[in-house]
């Protein structure tokens, strides 16, 4: 297979990934968002690991997944904490960051 | 340095260690009479050294300090130029000092002892700054003076600075002067930046090598000269002379005859090569100068002050001075400076035993004075005659060769006015004479004579007002100068005559008027009514200059206030509208939400990848 092909994979992969953290107003579906934003970079990892021959990629992507999972944790934690103070996770109506 | 220079120092020296003393060793300074002793032996030693150095009979030396050290040489010199003409001022300036000092013990003997100790402090400093001020070889260091000679008169002036017309008398002679003063600084500025050098000699050789162009000389004099309008009193700028007698009669004498006002005389002597250069400014000076001389007689004719008479008497003969440097006869102009200084300290200093005995300044509370105060009459009659230019006395050889001087270079206007003003001169002086002298005795005064301290300083200048002048040749042999109208042999003999002549036509107007009360005073004063009101409001002068000071300064304030409320005020609140507006223009962008920020980042990262791409 041609490392474009995976490139291009990942390429759409991060596309969508940023189109969804951009556009959804739940929480949740932002922490999916960069599950899939995550998931675009491994790919590319992955596919020039294999075309270069060098395995540091594929270390890296273990790294990488397993920053992810604490990642969603203490995302998860964080949507929590909003949802009790705010009685929401809709994101257009989190605004603390305006002084 | 040899012993001559070091006396040149002494003579400075002198009333400087007293001044200096005075300052600092406060229990001397609070004893008051004690002080003012300290101080006149100081002055005398001023006084002695002078009179060594003229008899030492070497002139013309002069020597150089550097100051203000800098890499590429000093950037002034100090120093001292002793020639025949400083060398004769400082014995007059020392002499006056002298004199008016020890009559101020007398004089000023009810005075607390502090204050007098601070009156011998000012005197001290003045006479040093005056004496500087003389003996000065540059510019720089003569302007230094003139400003110590300007606040010592000020502080005189407001000697009695709890009466406010002393304190508002002393503020007005300060400003009028410093406006004068503006020219004369502007003056050595500009000079200094043509040439390079302050030193008088240095610059006195560049015009006479005709280094310096005609325009730039014209504009330098008129401004060095508008500095010694102001010092000396000359139109339009004499309106702060007669409010000066709020001072302390001795300080009269002593600005009047010596210091202060001979100070601009005096500059324009030293200066002469200077203003010889420049015809256009000489001419300038003879016309104000003769002007000045008519308008301080007439305005004397008519005071009740008798300090005021004397003081438009001052503004009057130093517009006599004026004139005669105006064409050229600066001898006849400085022989009138010397005698001027004896006779006018010697009717300050009668009219203050006279004010001392009746308790006040009005001519109408005097009267048959001469008989309680016979020695003060003596006196004082000495000063007027003199004044009024009476043979033998020293008014006479000097105003006659003022006159000689200004009638042989046919200048018409200037004549008539110095003769008008010579008929005027015997007038408003013998007024004085017979209405306090003389006439009848008014309300219940009691004169007394003057203690002899005071008398002293009395007769001795009465004696010089005497002898000062028999001494003309001497004087002009002195200064190697033959002035070009002794040639004229007839009006040699004609203009003393037409002189005495008008100076004794005023004299028996006056005792016409005033000894025998011949109506003709009200009778003239009633038909020429808006010009006897005139000279009461001196010419409206004051009031001119208040309305213009008070117009101006609404006008400038007003100016300012628009500047500061608009442009000042305008831009501090530009500044602030601006960010103001920067700021809700920028909020737009600050939603606090995450997602907005995110869209920021991904469209930074998309300019920078297509930039780099």
């Amino acid at each position: 297979m041609n490392l474009s092909f995976y490139l291009i994979l990942s390429a759409l992969l991060f596309s969508l990934g940023f189109f969804t953290v951009i556009t959804r107003k739940n929480a949740i579906g932002i922490l999916l968002g960069i599950e899939l934003l995550i998931n675009a970079v491994n790919i590319n990892f992955i596919a020039f690991a294999k075309y270069l021959g060098n395995p540091v990629g594929v270390v890296f992507v273990l790294f990488t997944i397993a920053l992810t999972v604490a990642e969603v944790a203490i995302g998860l934690a964080i949507v929590i904490l909003i949802f009790r103070v705010r009685k929401t996770v809709e994101a257009d109506q989190i605004d603390w960051l305006k002084g | 340095m040899n012993s001559n220079s070091i006396l040149v120092f002494l003579v400075l020296l002198a009333p400087f260690w007293s001044t200096l003393v005075l300052t600092v060793v406060y229990p001397l300074r609070r004893s008051g009479k004690p002080a003012g002793i300290f101080s006149i032996l100081c002055i005398l030693g001023s006084l002695v050294f002078s009179l060594i150095l003229l008899f030492s009979k070497n002139f013309d030396f002069s020597f150089n300090f550097s100051w203000l050290p800098s890499l590429s040489g000093p950037m002034a010199q100090v120093g001292f130029w002793y020639d025949k003409i400083s060398g004769m001022m400082i014995i007059v300036v020392s002499l006056v000092a002298l004199m008016v000092q020890i009559y101020s013990l007398g004089y000023l003997s009810s005075e607390t002892k502090p204050s007098l100790g601070r009156y011998f402090l000012y005197q001290s400093l003045f006479a040093f700054s005056m004496l500087g001020l003389v003996l000065a070889n540059n510019f720089l260091e003569l302007f230094i003076f003139w400003e110590l000679v300007g606040l010592c008169s000020y502080l005189l002036i407001g000697f009695w600075y709890h009466k406010p017309e002393a304190a508002k008398a002393a503020v007005k002679a300060f400003w009028v002067t410093r406006f004068g003063d503006i020219g004369l600084i502007i003056a050595i500025i500009l000079l200094w930046n043509k040439t390079g050098t302050f030193d008088y000699q240095t610059i006195f050789s560049l015009v006479e090598s005709g280094a310096l162009e005609q325009s730039f000389l014209i504009l330098i004099s008129i401004l060095i000269f508008l500095g010694a309008m102001g010092k000396s009193a000359q139109f339009p700028l004499h309106i702060w002379l007669p409010d000066a007698m709020e001072g302390p009669t001795p300080v009269s004498a002593l600005i009047h005859a010596a210091t202060m006002v001979a100070a601009g005389v005096y500059l324009v002597i030293r200066l002469f090569p200077f203003f010889q250069a420049s015809p256009f400014t000489l001419n300038l000076i003879a016309y104000i100068g003769s002007f000045t001389a008519l308008l301080g007689a007439v305005l004397a004719s008519k005071q009740d002050d008798i300090k005021r008479v004397l003081a438009y008497s001052t503004v009057s003969q130093l517009g006599f001075m004026m004139a005669a440097l105006g064409v050229g006869a600066w001898v006849a102009s400085y022989f009138h400076l010397f005698t001027h200084a004896y006779f006018k300290a010697l009717l300050f200093l009668a009219a203050g035993s006279v004010i001392h005995a009746v308790g006040s300044n009005s001519l109408s509370a005097m009267g048959k004075l001469a008989q309680k105060m016979k020695w003060t009459s003596m006196g004082f009659l000495f000063g007027a005659l003199a004044l009024s230019g009476v043979w033998p006395f020293s008014g006479f050889f000097s105003k006659d060769e003022i006159l000689l001087g200004v009638i042989t270079s046919g200048k018409i206007i200037p004549s008539i006015f110095l003769l008008l003003t010579t008929f005027l001169s015997g007038f408003y002086i013998f007024r004085v004479i017979f209405l306090a002298f003389f006439s009848t005795a008014k309300s219940q005064i009691h004169p007394h004579e003057s203690p002899k301290v005071m008398l002293f300083p009395i007769l001795i200048l009465a004696a010089l007002a005497l002898s000062s002048g028999l001494i003309q040749q001497n004087f002009l042999n002195f200064l190697e100068e033959t002035p070009t109208w002794h040639s004229f042999s007839a009006l040699k003999v004609i203009v003393p005559a037409i002189s005495l002549g008008l100076g004794i036509l005023g004299i028996f107007l006056a005792w016409l008027f005033f000894q025998k009360q011949k109506k003709v005073p009200q009778v003239l004063a009633l038909s020429l009514r808006p010009i006897s009101k005139a000279i009461d409001n001196k010419f409206y002068l004051d009031n001119f200059y208040e309305f213009m000071y008070a117009q101006g300064m609404l006008l400038l304030s007003f100016l300012i206030g628009w500047i500061d409320r608009y442009l000042v005020d305008g831009m501090v609140n530009l500044a602030a509208w601006s960010t103001g507006r920067l700021g809700v223009l920028l909020r737009v962008f600050q939603t606090g939400k995450a997602q907005d920020y995110l869209i920021g980042i991904g469209l930074g990262v998309l300019i920078l990848i297509i930039w780099i791409l």
